[in-house]
């Protein structure tokens, strides 16, 4: 073949690679650049074919590592040379030298356009190739046209329209607005009859990016893709250029599977059957073969099918074909086939029930967390820790525990945490859960963070079998040479606690625990110190009688901590000293630890932080995980477009996780607080609250007042009467009809839920019912806490959850029976479908004594719950709030009767809402102008824009303009924070009754479906 | 999509770098060691590394394969292809680059395609 030569450019590389060393490579390259910056000093002086070789040296240097910044403006200006050879180096090496960042590009926007609108083709297939691989915003703004007008020319060779079909693509992700989405999807389904494969290539890639941002617009596509692929997996039609080891377009198919998995299901009955017969023939006609690229390329369309498969839930049948394919994979030899079957079982894992299936594997994937490649190991421990369950935990923690002593140091935190998790997830017994602790302790201390021994503590203070056992086993460790300080931790804790239970046993009298304990001290640091002292002072409390030679050591010690520089051990020091001295006190100070109220393991809740996040992915499957790729670009705008990345549980450590000591508000604390203000619940009547109105009727009955009243005679008469009963169990004296008053106002409790995750919902004298939820885009968990207050069990427990159709709910299993005092949690699992403000119920009944007690009581899973705040620049807001121009994309309502509050309390109730605030975008400071997103799952994530407009004169009324990509989505919206602003339920509300011509609408219209659905039932 | 394509010899040499996502230099000079939130697949041909940067989701095994095609082109249009054709030729490397890969997605995957059009050009030049 012909080398056009470039002496210069070839001599040049044969010196620099004849350099013995990087100082001389230095002197060299100095040497050129001098030379060639001298050159350019007199450019006019330059032919095009130097000015041509002086430009490919710089690339050749800045490839090298060496800083050509003086060169940018010599590539871009070669740009519009007129003849293709400078032209041509100019449009290379400006896409190699230059980022869409950089402002030399702007110089060249109009050569460029000129390029592309001109006669001449390889000009054109330049110019498409620079702005495909370093357009910016700004090339996507004045060139979108022009290179859509290439793409669907019928006069194009293919050459020109498959660079045009990828640089439409790169200006979409800097700009989605370019791509007109009406007219857009009917040339992008004609696109897709193209017969040349290079432009049904580059318009497959492009689809991918359109339809993984709305797949709306792009049905028509759907059955094109399926003929396309039916057409590729027959191998029909296809020229043979176009086939890769005698498989036609591997990547052609695979993009066009890519493609099926954005659209949630294919309803056309044909299209299915035919999608299913030719995945069916690639899940079965795809053989292990020898040469290495064919086997490479069947997989690769193997695995996207395997994807597709999951994504459309087949049949069973389907399914199990497909685990069956991937046990066959995780036992091949090839690495790259093994590990893509481990990864893709643990995604199976999460997308259906074929564990059952899965653990038959169980011993092949042990094996792989001994391979020699950590990317197969770390698959292998997701797999293990997705598969685990009370069957298997035991095999599955002892094996991660083996492996734990020769895991590499980046894996042991990840590995640890696991074994954590497992054990206390599936423990067959608690004892063997401290074993598993003490173990990891052991083994991987550095890795072991606190709450993973904090928990371990938790668990033996609540646990009174297991007290004896865990103070005998820590002792057993700190009988080793060398102990891990966080085993030195949870021994000095576990022992001051429970060493006295074990004062019989050889080697555990209270002195040589104290010795044991205190020759560790030297060793640790500051932070262990003071767990020692506490245990020094509990060994000294249990030890009967006292022993005198003991307690002056122990004094001795607290004496000399007195001074300690570290406040909290000098603290510790002086109180323990001086309770000491006391005597008395330091038996009630000292006592054992109250158990710790039961909640949720903050390690499970970590793992459940982590499946949530990965659950999401895979119930939409891949489309979640392809948005953040695909919207690459959109991402950059909008950091939180969903695209939430693929956060991985090695990650996790990072999450800071409030530790147990901290107190959390959790609704144990509530139900004391809630008891000691009976006296303060709400006496007004009901029909005051129009809110409460709602709901409160199937509830009261009868003049809360007296009601209430009656009640607290009730405690009074209790507490002096019996020592039996406490202040949280009350009694009522009269056990009469169905009329259970509830304490506190329904509908102020649902309000104040409302805006935030956790309270109180619902409370009476028999029963409270907290709520707890965490959000997550379009997923919202609740967990219900159902507590009997009483000495006696509540029956016929029943919860059943009124779904409007919206949502997607799941309840858990609510017992029939709660036992006395004690408190049921009951998750609930939510699923936003689309913007709606209807509400759902929970219809609560159970029976008490001879009461049996019915409410209706509203959930707070509302609209603003699927919101997340968003800022956006200036920029964005406009570009958006312009290109969303009128109804029913975007409305506007003159609201009336808005309750008068100054602005920033206005500003303050949005971003309560999830709504922020973006000041200083609307120049009148009389406006407000927020944005939020919205989740669903039929539509993702959804920009909405809001402007709210005052008029400082009369503050009772605004003007509104609600924006969004959606006309359900603004139209809701608008309604919401209409609602928001005519009625503030939070706020105290005033003896005076609103003056009548505030309120021309009630706050919640008749025709509110939450009204409907609650009339219905009652 | 591919976000960075590299291919450096054993000593670590930079023979080609392609990015189609906007970086710094000074990031550029770290990304050829370490780029953790993407996944890097790579390739050796004797003493060269050929490696690809694409979404956590990509699908792998198209991705190794598109290397081999790459290769294979490379192959053909250097006949018997060495590192030195792609040292001496880098700027030739850079015009094949640009007809298989374009805006981070592939472009052409038939080889006929490439290399005739690759005829075409030099015929220009």
């Amino acid at each position: 073949m012909t080398m056009h030569g470039m002496r210069g450019l070839s001599v040049f590389i044969s010196d620099v690679r004849n350099c013995q060393n990087k100082d001389q490579e230095r002197l060299r390259i100095d040497k050129e650049l001098g030379n060639v910056r001298n050159r350019f000093k007199n450019e006019k002086g330059l032919t095009p074919y130097e000015k041509k070789k002086y430009v490919w040296k710089m690339l050749y240097i800045y490839m090298l590592g060496y800083d050509v910044d003086f060169g940018h403006m010599k590539a871009v200006s070669l740009i519009s040379a007129p003849k293709y050879p400078e032209k041509q180096v100019g449009y290379i090496v400006t896409s190699c030298l230059l980022n869409e960042n950089h402002d030399f590009l702007r110089l060249a926007i109009n050569t460029v356009r000129n390029d592309i609108i001109g006669r001449n083709e390889t000009f054109q297939c330049l110019a498409l190739t620079m702005v495909g691989n370093i357009g910016g915003r700004e090339f996507a703004e004045s060139l979108a046209p022009d290179v859509q007008k290439l793409l669907l020319s019928s006069s194009c060779r293919p050459l020109v329209r498959k660079k045009a079909a990828l640089c439409l693509l790169r200006l979409y992700r800097k700009n989605p607005d370019i791509v007109n989405v009406d007219g857009w999807a009917d040339r992008m389904a004609q696109l897709l009859d193209e017969r040349d494969l290079g432009v049904l290539t580059s318009s497959m890639s492009l689809l991918v990016a359109l339809v993984s941002n709305n797949h709306e617009a792009y049905w028509s596509c759907l059955p094109k893709c399926v003929k396309i692929l039916e057409r590729l997996a027959r191998n029909q039609d296809v020229p043979q250029e176009y086939t890769y080891y005698g498989i036609p377009s591997p990547w052609l198919q695979v993009k066009t599977m890519r493609v099926l998995q954005y659209f949630p299901t294919i309803e056309d009955p044909y299209t299915r059957r035919t999608l299913f017969e030719v995945l069916q023939r690639i899940l079965m006609g795809t053989d292990v073969v020898k040469n290495v690229n064919k086997n490479n390329a069947s997989h690769a369309v193997l695995f996207e099918a395997l994807a597709l498969v999951m994504h459309l839930d087949a049949e069973k049948e389907m399914m199990s074909q497909c685990v069956a394919l991937l046990g066959k994979f995780i036992a091949v030899r090839e690495p790259n086939i093994r590990y893509l079957g481990l990864e893709n079982m643990t995604r199976m894992l999460m997308v259906t029930d074929v564990q059952e299936i899965i653990k038959r594997h169980q011993a092949q994937i042990i094996t792989s967390l001994k391979d020699p490649d950590v990317s197969i190991r770390r698959r292998a421990l997701d797999l293990l820790y997705g598969m685990c369950d009370v069957t298997n935990a035991k095999d599955i923690v002892e094996e991660l525990l083996q492996y734990l002593s020769s895991a590499d140091f980046t894996m042991r935190e990840e590995l640890s945490l696991k074994a954590a998790i497992l054990a206390e997830k599936f423990a067959p017994d608690l004892s063997w859960y401290v074993d598993v602790i003490l173990q990891l302790i052991d083994k991987a201390g550095d890795f072991i963070s606190d709450d993973i021994w904090f928990r371990v503590v938790q668990f033996v203070t609540n646990n009174d079998d297991l007290q004896t056992y865990a103070a005998a086993k820590v002792k057993e460790y700190l009988d080793k040479p060398a102990v891990h300080e966080t085993m030195v931790k949870v021994s000095a804790y576990i022992l001051g606690e429970y060493s006295h239970l074990l004062a019989r046993r050889p080697g555990c009298s209270p002195k040589e625990i104290f010795s044991l304990l205190h020759e560790k001290l030297p060793t640790v640091s500051t932070t262990t110190i003071p767990i020692l002292l506490s245990a020094y002072a509990k060994i000294l409390m249990h030890i009967h009688p006292p022993d005198q030679e003991l307690q002056s050591q122990i004094w001795a010690i607290f004496n000399k901590y007195e001074s300690c520089i570290d406040a909290e051990i000098q603290q510790r020091a002086v109180e323990y000293l001086a309770l000491c001295q006391r005597g008395a006190p330091l038996m009630d100070i000292l006592a054992e630890m109250p158990k710790f109220p039961e909640r949720k393991s903050s390690l499970i809740k970590r793992a459940e932080y982590s499946e949530a996040d990965t659950a999401e992915q895979s119930a939409i499957k891949l489309r979640s995980q392809q948005q953040t790729s695909n919207a690459l670009v959109v991402t950059d705008q909008h950091p939180a477009n969903g695209a939430t990345s693929p956060i991985s549980v090695g990650e996790l450590s990072l999450v800071k996780v409030p530790s147990m000591i901290t107190s959390e508000n959790d609704t144990s604390t509530d139900l004391s607080q809630q008891n000691g203000a009976l006296s303060n619940v709400d006496t007004q009547p009901p029909s005051a609250d129009l809110l409460s109105d709602i709901l409160g009727p199937l509830a009261i009955e009868g003049p809360p007042g007296a009601t209430v009243q009656s009640e607290h005679n009730a405690i009074s008469g209790l507490e002096g009467g019996s020592d039996a009963v406490d202040g949280s169990a009350i009694v009522p004296v009269e056990e009469q009809t169905n009329t259970v008053q509830p304490i506190g106002n329904v509908a102020e409790r649902f309000h104040a839920l409302c805006l935030k995750d956790s309270g109180v919902l619902y409370e009476d004298p028999y029963i409270q019912i907290g709520i707890k939820a965490e959000w997550r885009g379009h997923h919202g968990r609740l967990v219900l806490f159902l507590g009997n207050k009483n000495t006696a069990p509540v029956v016929s427990v029943q919860a059943i959850i009124l779904t409007p159709a919206h949502l997607k709910m799941e309840l858990s299993l609510v017992p029939d029976t709660i036992p006395p005092r004690a408190q049921v949690q009951c998750p609930l699992e939510v699923v936003n479908l689309r913007p709606s403000r209807d509400v759902a119920v929970l219809d609560f009944s159970y029976k008490f004594g001879t009461n049996m007690v019915n409410v209706k009581l509203r959930l707070p899973a509302v609209l603003n719950k699927f919101l997340q705040p968003i800022q956006v620049t200036a920029e964005e807001f406009f570009s958006q709030w312009r290109s969303l121009s009128g109804p029913p994309l975007k409305l506007q309502e003159v609201v009336r009767g808005v309750k008068p509050m100054p602005l920033p309390e206005m500003a303050n109730l949005l971003n309560s809402f999830r709504i922020m605030i973006c000041p200083g975008l609307d120049p009148n400071p009389n406006n407000l102008v927020a944005s939020t997103t919205f989740y669903s799952e039929s539509m993702r994530a959804i920009l909405c824009l809001v402007r709210i407009e005052t008029d400082p004169a009369d503050r009772t009324q605004l003007r509104m303009t609600l924006a969004s990509g959606d006309p359900t989505l603004t139209f809701e919206l608008k309604e919401f924070i209409k609602e928001q602003l005519i009625s503030i339920p939070t706020a105290p509300r005033e003896a005076a009754p609103a003056p009548a011509a505030a309120q021309p609408t009630p706050q919640i219209p008749p025709n509110d479906p939450a009204a409907i659905l609650a009339g219905l039932l009652s | 999509m591919i976000r960075f394509i590299l291919l450096q010899n054993r000593q670590g040499k930079t023979r080609l770098a392609k990015y189609y996502v906007p970086l710094e230099d000074s990031e550029k000079h770290k990304v050829e060691y370490e780029f953790r939130t993407h996944k890097v697949i790579y390739r050796r041909y004797a003493g060269l590394f050929f490696s690809l940067c694409v979404d956590i989701t990509d699908n792998e095994l198209a991705y190794l394969e598109s290397i081999h095609l790459f290769v294979e082109i490379l192959d053909h249009f250097f006949s018997n292809v060495c590192e030195l054709d792609l040292v001496f030729n880098f700027h030739k490397v850079y015009l094949i680059l640009d007809e298989f890969i374009l805006a981070g997605e592939l472009q052409e995957t038939s080889k006929k395609a490439i290399i005739e059009r690759m005829g075409e050009l030099e015929k220009l030049d």
